[in-house]
């Protein structure tokens, strides 16, 4: 057996390249610079281009340029460049365009702690620009998330032409741990759908669809694109019967297709009372916490670690809770998710425990925290 | 060549906009230079010089204020063929400013007119970044405090190798927006204007007038002899390289030394390399098969401050990547010793501390060993691998000759003579 030994951030831009990454982005800030340094080693010798923009706002802006000019695109930032990134994303909402975002979460509020981890950005990325429309989010657990996730990550953004978030942390992005290539999924590469005969629209909608054909902005047609409320021509549109048809086919579009890409691992234990619902680098100490407390106490607890976040799988989350006394929900936050979860699980009970220092969450907090009950 | 103007959507400009004669003139310099609408792509902003893109057949990117320059280099990157214009207004220049120092430093190939019109338009005639201070307009006395962005001498300054300074009056601006486009590298035109909508009225201007103030600024009228060099992209593919990126494998050869988890923990200051030794120790393990995490702990102040590895070294998948009760704590310094005091007291009761001499640390229930490494002429960067290579005499976690094939394997040239040397060295080391 052959393992490599990569931190997130390096299987990130692994994913990237097998998932035909070939334009990347962005502005170096802790913990997400070294994923700019591992694609500035990959992507050039494979013609493809790498920019260190001047500002967060430019790294975005290069990328939403190469992605309607035909190229899979992806940038990285941590919280604070994220706000940067905030009204080009909703850019990215509107204009249909793909992109892969990475945000590697670091201890906030604000400039916060650099080299910290946290997961405080949870509601920040679904809420986090103009309009409201929802936004793909996926949370990868560790390094060989880090890799498959990349690819959904493309897959998804290039599929439904829409931004999607890789919600990665310091702690799983410049953690380094063993990996066997051999054992990790490579999912199939999926491409955005071209345009290929007849009349072309660059946001026009073929019948039983709801994700216009794509051309390149270079190509033999002239594609239009633009951030302004548009109909299927691209030009503006000022019809409220036809604004509001637009933005409902950018929120259907999204979420009619989200059972293709919940990922999700429930461990249920036959018995158990508790459910421990979690995500990101926490999910760690939480198998750890679930197996102590079966070996231990004799308890049987349940487990479900969410990957996709946004749109919240809310069938998972109810066939997750069947049976269960009380939902435990565990965030390197203040309280985030919980809310979601609370919405859809409501009346049951679901109790919070997080905590928000830049340290992990350990495993025996979260068993102190099911034992409590 | 016909016009590439689209007769479907004709200009809507206010009126006597001067943004109507810049449309006209820039139809003619694509007429010019035997353009058609799928060569072109017009980048424009927010304002009415975003109206731009709209009364073209070319593709079209009409993106965030001040952004345009971004997309733009996006695009031209994917599409080298393509021929780039941007529109920017005097309001996407002010906010848009490090973008267009960017793209006068980077010099791709992009043709950017700043369609110069000293006021926000769109929004209700506020000042901008060019109003002149003696102008009235939206912002009371505002723009009387501040002093007005000369684009060109900026522009130039920031590495621009074409600069041109112009009016909708002047008769040849088709001719110099055609020289612009056909120039290979960042062409940027300042194009000055009268606002009919917002400006005019309350600033009584004549075409003759601004005609007289450009007469009085320094000219520019194209290419900056001292920035003139290749363009970007033309010389990017050249500088990439052809060696394909590959994270290496760690091929299991050694027989596991350990049946058990170990949790190591390295402390020291930054410089003392330890997150270098803790990622060789990993690679030692990795290559007897091992399951490893090691997480990173650092100051952000690069050559000072605490600096802490800690890694899990497992036969079986690791889960939780803290480490709560070390097996093995190296102690070299007591910066290091400080971010962690807590683990010494959960230290298993066989777990083994090796501390530099002199280095404090908190009460363990494992055995500390003593290293005098100053005595021995072992300096403080090689330190973290004289550690390793005491511990791999015991062979827990690592052996010897684990510790040597990492190195081989991570290390080249005089680093990887001086490791081996450091290791031979270690060997011998009197432990107290």
């Amino acid at each position: 057996m052959s393992l490599v030994f990569v931190e997130g951030n390096e299987a990130m831009a692994m994913g990237a390249i097998y998932a035909g990454c070939r334009f990347f982005a962005s502005y170096p800030i802790t913990p997400a610079s070294s994923l700019l340094a591992a694609m500035l080693e990959a992507l050039p010798p494979l013609g493809g281009t790498v920019l260190q923009g001047e500002d967060e706002i430019a790294s975005i802006g290069y990328c939403l340029g190469a992605s309607m000019a035909g190229l899979k695109a992806m940038t990285a930032t941590s919280g604070p460049g994220v706000s940067l990134y905030s009204e080009n994303i909703s850019f990215a909402v509107a204009g249909e365009i793909p992109i892969v975002i990475v945000n590697v979460m670091r201890q906030g509020p604000s400039t916060g702690s650099a080299t910290q981890g946290a997961d405080g950005d949870v509601q920040f990325m679904r809420w986090g620009c103009s309009g409201g429309l929802p936004v793909v989010v996926l949370a990868p657990v560790d390094v060989r998330d880090c890799f498959s996730l990349t690819v959904h990550a493309f897959n998804v953004a290039e599929s439904l032409r829409c931004p999607v978030f890789l919600a990665s942390n310091k702690e799983i992005a410049m953690t380094r741990e063993t990996l066997d290539m051999a054992t990790v999924e490579k999912p199939p590469v999926a491409e955005r759908a071209y345009h290929t005969s007849g009349p072309f629209e660059p946001f026009g909608i073929r019948p039983g669809e709801d994700v216009p054909a794509f051309l390149p902005i270079g190509g033999a047609i002239p594609v239009r694109q633009t951030s302004s409320t548009h109909g299927p021509d691209g030009y503006i549109i000022t019809n409220p019967a036809e604004i509001e048809a637009g933005v409902e086919r950018l929120k259907r579009k999204v979420e009619a297709r989200l059972s293709s890409f919940t990922f999700f691992d429930l461990h249920s234990m036959p018995g158990a009372r508790t459910l421990v619902l979690t995500y990101g680098v926490t999910a760690r100490a939480a198998r750890a916490a679930v197996a102590t407390l079966r070996r231990e106490h004799g308890l049987p607890v349940s487990l479900l670690i969410l990957k996709t976040l946004w749109p919240v799988p809310e069938q998972v989350l109810r066939d997750a809770a069947q049976g269960i006394e009380r939902i435990l929900v565990v965030e390197m936050n203040l309280g985030q998710y919980v809310y979601e979860v609370r919405r859809v699980l409501c009346p049951q009970q679901v109790d919070f425990y997080g905590t928000m220092c830049g340290q992990l969450i350990s495993p025996a907090e979260i068993a102190r925290e099911v034992l409590r009950a | 060549v016909p016009s590439i103007l689209n007769p479907d959507r004709p200009p809507v400009f206010c009126p006597g906009c001067s943004h109507e004669q810049t449309l006209h003139a820039l139809d003619q310099a694509f007429q010019k230079l035997d353009l058609t609408a799928s060569q072109v792509v017009m980048v424009s902003d927010i304002g009415c010089s975003g109206l731009f893109d709209t009364f073209f057949t070319t593709h079209a990117f009409h993106g965030l204020h001040g952004r345009a320059l971004t997309y733009a280099a996006g695009i031209k990157l994917a599409q080298p063929h393509l021929t780039v214009v941007v529109t920017m207004g005097d309001g996407g220049l002010g906010i848009g400013g490090a973008h267009l120092l960017a793209a006068c430093r980077r010099n791709l190939d992009l043709t950017l007119l700043v369609l110069n019109n000293f006021n926000f338009g769109m929004t209700g005639g506020q000042f901008s970044c060019t109003t002149p201070a003696q102008a009235s307009v939206a912002s009371r006395f505002l723009n009387a405090l501040e002093r007005p962005m000369e684009v060109c001498t900026v522009a130039a300054a920031a590495g621009a190798p074409f600069v041109a300074r112009s009016s909708v009056y002047e008769r040849d601006l088709a001719d110099l927006l055609a020289r612009a486009i056909s120039f290979e590298g960042f062409a940027l035109v300042d194009i000055w204007g009268l606002c009919t909508g917002r400006y005019l009225g309350k600033n009584p201007g004549a075409p003759q007038e601004i005609q007289n103030v450009l007469a009085g600024l320094p000219p520019y009228r194209g290419p900056i002899a001292q920035n003139l060099r290749r363009e970007y992209a033309s010389q990017y593919r050249e500088r990439t390289g052809d060696a394909p990126w590959a994270v290496p494998e760690i091929p299991a050869r050694f027989r596991p030394p350990i049946s058990e988890r170990r949790e190591v923990v390295l402390l020291g200051t930054a410089g003392d390399r330890v997150i270098s030794a803790g990622t060789l120790l990993a690679h030692a393990a990795v290559s007897a098969g091992m399951h490893v995490t090691q997480k990173n702990d650092y100051a952000i102040t690069v050559m000072r401050g605490h600096s802490v590895t800690e890694l899990i070294i497992s036969p079986e998948p690791i889960t939780y990547t803290g480490v709560e009760r070390p097996d093995l704590v190296v102690a070299l310094s007591e910066e290091g010793v400080r971010r962690r005091r807590e683990l010494f007291a959960h230290m298993k009761p066989r777990g083994r501390v090796i501390r530099a001499k002199g280095v404090a640390i908190p009460p363990t229930p494992g055995t500390t060993l003593e290293v005098d490494f100053q005595r021995w002429g072992i300096k403080r960067r090689e330190r973290a691998l004289a550690a390793l290579a005491v511990v791999a005499r015991e062979g827990d976690p690592l052996t010897g000759g684990m510790l040597e094939r990492a190195a081989r394997g991570t290390l080249r040239g005089k680093s990887l003579d001086s490791a081996l040397a450091l290791l031979r060295r270690a060997e011998i080391l009197p432990v107290g």
